[in-house]
C-alpha cells in the first residue's frame, strides 16, 4: 500500500509541475515510438496494446506530462510483418527522432526492428513473448511479458507437483506456438517430463480432432499442455472435451484473456494455465503489492474501452510505466541516459509481476510472476 | 478402426466447409466468369453480424436469416458498384478488384465490429454423437447437411429452373443471352446477392465449430478456391467434391503422416490432379475462339 | 532533337533515371531513402511479372515463393555453405530459375484461374517448407542475415553513407539493369512471341510460334527477377520471416503489376511505387487505413483498367494539340 501512496504523491507533484508548466510553453514534448500489430493475425493483442498505450499517454498528458513535458506517442501498425515493422523502425528513428520505442507485438517483427535500434542507441522495450528477444542480453533491448520458457518451467513444474511426467504437446504453427513448442522440448529433460506425442495444427484450422486422436493414442499419456495463441487454443480445448480425453489439459498464457472462456465454454473446465495476476485482479490479498496496480488498471480499461481487460494490454501498461519512470529518474530525454534508467529498475510492481532488471536480465520477472490458473465455474481461479 | 473414422468425420466437418465456400464462388463464376477473391469476406460477415446481432439479444435464429440478409445486401451492392462498372475487363483485373473489395470488407468490419474471436452457441448443443468408437458434434451434422442442401438447390437451380439456366446463358455468351431476352445485369446481381447469402448461410453454421473474426475471410477464401478448382471450376457437384476431398485429405495427413504438412499435402493433391487434369475432376474442357 | 521521337525505350530509361536522382534531392531525412530502396526492388519483382503477365499473358498468384528462395539463399548459405551473401544472390538467381524450370512446363500447360490455383498453390508449399524447417531457417519467426560487409567496405574507402542511402542506390541500379533487359526483350524476337501469346495463344501456335517454350522462358525470367529482389531485401533488412514468400506478397506484387498497368516496365515501377509508399502515407489515417488501400485499388482498377500508366497515357495522347 505504501508504494501505491507514494505513487499517488508522485502523481500530484507532477500534476503540480504540469500545472505550472502550461505557463512556460516553452517545452518540446517527448517523443515515444511505437509499431504494434493493431491489424493482421496478431491484431487480438496489438489491439489492446495499442488501446492501453493511448489511454496512458492520454492520462499521463492530461496530469501533465513528465516534468512538464507531454508525451508525443507515434504509433504505427505493421500487422505482425517483420518487413513493414523494420520500415516503421527506421521511420521511428530516421524521421520520427523519438527518444524510446515500445512495441513489437509478434517475436518476428520484434526481431526484424532490434538491429535499427541497436545501431541507432535508441531504448526498446518489447511486447513480444519469445526468450530470444532478451536472451542473450541486447543492450538497447528489454522486454515485459513473460517468456515462452519460463511458461514451459511453470506448467512443468506443476504437472510434477501433481506426480505426472507423460505430457503430449499440441502445438500452433504460427511463431508464438513454434517457439514455445522449441522452448517446451529443451527444458522438458530437467523438470523430469517426458513428451511422450508431439502434434502441431496450422493458425486457422477448424478442427484437430486428428491430431488430438493421435496424442489419446500415446502410451501412458498423463497431460496435454497446448503452446499457441488466438482461436487455436479454444478449438483444441473444444476438440478435447468432444473426444473426452481424460487427461489434464494445459494451455499458455499466449490465451490468458476471459474471450478464451467464452470461446472454449463448458469444455473450458479444469484447463490450467499460466498466467500474469491481472486476470485474478479481485481475488489477491489486499496485502499482495500487485494489487492496487492490477485493480487500477483493469477499471481504468474496461472504463476506457468498454471491454474486458487481457494481460497483453498489461504488458503495454508495464512497458509505459518502466519507460516513464526511466525518463523521470534520468532527468533527461538523451536516450542512452533512459537506457541505463531503464536497465536499473528496480522494485517496479506491474500487471506481469515485480521487475528487477539488470545488466544481465533485460526482463527482470522471475517464476513467482506467474500464477497457475485453473477455471473453475466459467472463471479464473488461483492453483494454491 | 476407430481412429480412421474419427480422422474421417474431423475430414468431412471441415471438408463441408470449403464446400459451402466453394459453391458460393461457382455461382458468380457461373454467371460472369469472375472469380470472387471477396467470397470469404461473405462468410465472416455472415458470422461476425450473427455475433453482434445474438449479443445484443436478438434470438438466434432471426439474428442469423437477419445476417444472411445483410450479407446478400453487400454482395449485390459488390455487383453494383464494383463488378458491373468494370464490365469487360481482363481476369487479372477482375482479380484486382475482388481482392480491393475483400480489403475494404475487412477495413469495414474491423470498424463495425472488433478484432476479438467470437462464437456463439451451437444449434443442438455439443453433446458428441458416439459412433464405433469416434465422435462427431451436433453442429458439424448441421454444416455437412448444410453444403448437401445447398449442392441439392443449386444443381436443382440451375438444371431445371429457367432463371438458373439463364444465368448459364448470362456466363456462356452475354451477348446471345441478351438477344434472346434475358436481362444479364439482372441475372448478374441474382447471382452476387445469391453467392453472398450462401456465404454468410456458411458462416452462421461454422461459427459454432470454427469462432469468427473479422479476418477469418482470405484463409477461408484460398481453400475454397482451391477446392472449386479441384472439383472443377462451374460444377456445383465438384464444388461438394472438391471441398470433403479437401478436408478428407488434410485430416487424413495430419492423421496419418504429419500434421506439419497437411495444408501442404492438399495443395500436391490439387496440383497432381491439375497435371493430369488440366480442368480440374468435374470440370468441363473449353475450346478457345481465335 | 525532339523528346517525342525518342523510342519508347530510352524515353523510360530516362525517364526512371532522373527519378531516381532527383527524388533525394526531396527527401526530408533518410527514413526516405529506405522507401525509395523498396519501391526499387519491389519494382525489380515487378518488372519480372510485367514479363510473365504484360507480355505473355499469364498469371501467377504464387511468385513470392521466389520471393523467399531468393531471401533464403541469402540467408543460408553464407552461414552453412560459407559463400558471401553477395554470392548468394547468383545462387538463390539459380535456384529460382530451375524451380521454375522444373515446374514451369505442367503448370504453364494450364489456363486462366487453373493456372491461378496451380501457381497459388505452388507458392504456399515454399511458404510452408520456410515456415515449418525452423531448425533451418527460424521457422514463422524468420532469422537473421549475414552483413554484406559493403558497407565497411565503403567505409575503409572514405565514404560513410547509412545504410539505408546505400541501398537506395543498389536497388535503383539493379532496378534499372532489370528494367534495361526487360525492355530489350520487349523489341526482341522473343518478346514479339511472347506478345502474340498474350492476344491468342491458339493463334501463336498455328503460326509456328512454340507456345510452351516461350511461355516457360518467360516463368523463369520472371522468377529469376523475383529471386533477386528476395535477396536484395534480404541483405538490406538483414533479417528475413517467411511472411515474404506468402500469399498476401505474391498477390501485393501482382496488384502493383496491374495496377501500375501490366504492359509497360514505366507502369511495373509507378505500380510499385504506389503500393510502395502507401501504407506510409495512409498511417495518417490509423483505422481507415485498410479502407482507403481497398478502394483504391477497386477504383483505378474499374476506371483505369489497363492500369495508371497506359490509362493516363491515353487520356495525354487524346488532347488536342
Amino acid at each position: 500500500m505504501t508504494r501505491f501512496n507514494h505513487l499517488k504523491t508522485t502523481a500530484l507533484a507532477i500534476a503540480l509541475a504540469g500545472s505550472a508548466a502550461i505557463a512556460v510553453p516553452a517545452h518540446a514534448d517527448i517523443k515515444i515510438g511505437s509499431s504494434l500489430a493493431i491489424t493482421g493475425p496478431a491484431s487480438f493483442l496489438g489491439d489492446p496494446e495499442a488501446k492501453t498505450l493511448k489511454m496512458l499517454v492520454n492520462e499521463l498528458n492530461a496530469n501533465g506530462g513528465i516534468n512538464g513535458e507531454k508525451i508525443d506517442l507515434i504509433m504505427y501498425d505493421d500487422a505482425a510483418d517483420p518487413n513493414q515493422a523494420r520500415t516503421f523502425a527506421t521511420r521511428l528513428v530516421e524521421d520520427d527522432e523519438v527518444v524510446a520505442v515500445i512495441g513489437g507485438t509478434s517475436t518476428g517483427a520484434t526481431m526484424a526492428m532490434i538491429p535499427v535500434f541497436e545501431e541507432a542507441k535508441v531504448p526498446f522495450i518489447s511486447l513480444a513473448g519469445a526468450v530470444v528477444i532478451i536472451d542473450p542480453v541486447k543492450k538497447w533491448v528489454f522486454k515485459t511479458p513473460h517468456t515462452d520458457l519460463m511458461a514451459c518451467g511453470k506448467i512443468f513444474e506443476d504437472i510434477k507437483a501433481r506426480g505426472l511426467s507423460k505430457v503430449g504437446l499440441i502445438s500452433g504453427t504460427g511463431g508464438f506456438g513454434k517457439s514455445m513448442h522449441e522452448q517446451c522440448l529443451s527444458v522438458a529433460g530437467k523438470y523430469g517430463i517426458d513428451i511422450v506425442a508431439d502434434e502441431t495444427y496450422g493458425p486457422k484450422d477448424a478442427d484437430m480432432t486428428p491430431q488430438l486422436t493421435k496424442i489419446a493414442g500415446a502410451a501412458g499419456l498423463q497431460a496435454v499442455v497446448n503452446p499457441g495463441f488466438g482461436q487455436g487454443p479454444a478449438i483444441v480445448t473444444r476438440n478435447f472435451k468432444q473426444l473426452n480425453i481424460k487427461v489434464p489439459l494445459y494451455q499458455s498464457h499466449g490465451v490468458a484473456s476471459k474471450s478464451f472462456i467464452d470461446l472454449a465454454g463448458d469444455a473450458a473446465e479444469g484447463v490450467r494455465l499460466p498466467a500474469s495476476a491481472l486476470l485474478v485482479a479481485d481475488m489477491l490479498d489486499d496485502s499482495d503489492p500487485q494489487k492496487a496496480v492490477v485493480v487500477g488498471y483493469r477499471d481504468a480499461y474496461v472504463a476506457e474501452t468498454g471491454q474486458p481487460v487481457s494481460t497483453f494490454g498489461g504488458h503495454a501498461y508495464d512497458a509505459f510505466h518502466i519507460l516513464v519512470n526511466a525518463i523521470k529518474s534520468a532527468g533527461s530525454n538523451n536516450p542512452a541516459a533512459i537506457r541505463d534508467a531503464i536497465e536499473n529498475t528496480k522494485g517496479f510492481i506491474g500487471t506481469a509481476g515485480e521487475v528487477n532488471m539488470s545488466a544481465t536480465d533485460h526482463l527482470g520477472l522471475d517464476l513467482n510472476a506467474f500464477k497457475m490458473l485453473e477455471i473453475r465455474d466459467g472463471d479464473w481461479t488461483i492453483v494454491k | 478402426m476407430s481412429e480412421l473414422l474419427q480422422f474421417f468425420f474431423s475430414g468431412i466437418t471441415v471438408g463441408a466447409i470449403y464446400s459451402l465456400v466453394a459453391l458460393g464462388f461457382i455461382i458468380i463464376y457461373n454467371s460472369s466468369g469472375v472469380v470472387n477473391f471477396a467470397q470469404g469476406e461473405f462468410v465472416m460477415l455472415g458470422g461476425m453480424s450473427t455475433v453482434f446481432l445474438f449479443n445484443a439479444g436478438v434470438p438466434l435464429a432471426i439474428a442469423a436469416v437477419a445476417a444472411i440478409l445483410i450479407t446478400c445486401l453487400v454482395g449485390i451492392a459488390l455487383n453494383k458498384l464494383a463488378i458491373e462498372p468494370a464490365k469487360g475487363a481482363s481476369v487479372v483485373t477482375l482479380i484486382i478488384i475482388t481482392i480491393g473489395a475483400s480489403i475494404f470488407i475487412r477495413g469495414m468490419a474491423q470498424l463495425v465490429f472488433d478484432k476479438q474471436f467470437h462464437r456463439f452457441p451451437s444449434f443442438s448443443g455439443d453433446d458428441p454423437f458416439l459412433i464405433g468408437g469416434a465422435t462427431i458434434l451436433p453442429q458439424g451434422v448441421w454444416m455437412i447437411a448444410g453444403a448437401i442442401a445447398v449442392f441439392i438447390g443449386l444443381f436443382v437451380f440451375f438444371t431445371y429452373s429457367l432463371t438458373g439456366k439463364a444465368v448459364l446463358a448470362t456466363s456462356n455468351n452475354k451477348l446471345a443471352a441478351r438477344l434472346v431476352g434475358i436481362s444479364t445485369n439482372m441475372m448478374m446481381t441474382l447471382s452476387f446477392g445469391l453467392s453472398a447469402a450462401i456465404g454468410a448461410l456458411a458462416g452462421v453454421l461454422v461459427t459454432p465449430i470454427t469462432l469468427t473474426s473479422y479476418d477469418v475471410g482470405i484463409a477461408l477464401a484460398l481453400k475454397g478456391f482451391a477446392a472449386a478448382i479441384l472439383g472443377g471450376m462451374g460444377s456445383p457437384f465438384g464444388a461438394l467434391v472438391g471441398g470433403i476431398l479437401v478436408g478428407l485429405i488434410e485430416a487424413m495427413t495430419a492423421g496419418y503422416i504429419s500434421s506439419e504438412y497437411k495444408d501442404a499435402a492438399s495443395f500436391i493433391v490439387i496440383l497432381a490432379v491439375l497435371f493430369v487434369m488440366p480442368n480440374g475432376i468435374f470440370g468441363r474442357s473449353t475450346i478457345d475462339r481465335v | 532533337m525532339k523528346l517525342t521521337k525518342l523510342s519508347p525505350k530510352i524515353l523510360t530509361l530516362l525517364a526512371l533515371a532522373l527519378l531516381v536522382i532527383i527524388a533525394p534531392m526531396f527527401f526530408p531525412s533518410s527514413f526516405y531513402y529506405r522507401i525509395g530502396a523498396l519501391i526499387f526492388i519491389n519494382g525489380l519483382a515487378v518488372i519480372g511479372l510485367v514479363i510473365l503477365v504484360g507480355y505473355a499473358g499469364q498469371i501467377s498468384l504464387g511468385h513470392a515463393g521466389f520471393v523467399g528462395i531468393g531471401a533464403y539463399s541469402c540467408a543460408l548459405a553464407p552461414e552453412h555453405l560459407g559463400i558471401s551473401p553477395v554470392l548468394a544472390v547468383f545462387l538463390g538467381a539459380f535456384l529460382s530459375g530451375l524451380l521454375a524450370w522444373l515446374v514451369g512446363r505442367p503448370i504453364l500447360r494450364l489456363r486462366g484461374h487453373y493456372l491461378a490455383v496451380a501457381t497459388l498453390g505452388f507458392g504456399i508449399l515454399i511458404y510452408m517448407v520456410l515456415s515449418n524447417e525452423a531448425q533451418w531457417t527460424g521457422g514463422p519467426d524468420g532469422m537473421a542475415v549475414q552483413a554484406t560487409g559493403l558497407k565497411a567496405l565503403l567505409k575503409s574507402m572514405g565514404f560513410k553513407v547509412s545504410a539505408s542511402e546505400m541501398w537506395y542506390w543498389i536497388a535503383a541500379v539493379v532496378m534499372m539493369i532489370g528494367a534495361l533487359i526487360a525492355l530489350n526483350l520487349h523489341t526482341s524476337p522473343t518478346g514479339r512471341a511472347l506478345r502474340s501469346l498474350h492476344d491468342s495463344e491458339v493463334a501463336a501456335g498455328t503460326v509456328g510460334v512454340n507456345v510452351a517454350n516461350y511461355k516457360l522462358s518467360a516463368f523463369v525470367i520472371s522468377a529469376i527477377y523475383t529471386s533477386v529482389s528476395g535477396s536484395e531485401l534480404a541483405l538490406m533488412n538483414r533479417f528475413i520471416s517467411p511472411d515474404v514468400a506468402g500469399f498476401l506478397h505474391s498477390v501485393e506484387l501482382l496488384t502493383m503489376t496491374v495496377l501500375g498497368g501490366a504492359a509497360t516496365v514505366f507502369g511495373a515501377v509507378i505500380g510499385a511505387a504506389i503500393l510502395t509508399s502507401l501504407p506510409q502515407v495512409l498511417t495518417v489515417l490509423h483505422d481507415f487505413e485498410h479502407i482507403v488501400l481497398g478502394l483504391i485499388m477497386m477504383l483505378v482498377m474499374i476506371f483505369m483498367r489497363e492500369g495508371l500508366v497506359p490509362s493516363l497515357a491515353k487520356i495525354l495522347r487524346r488532347r488536342p494539340k
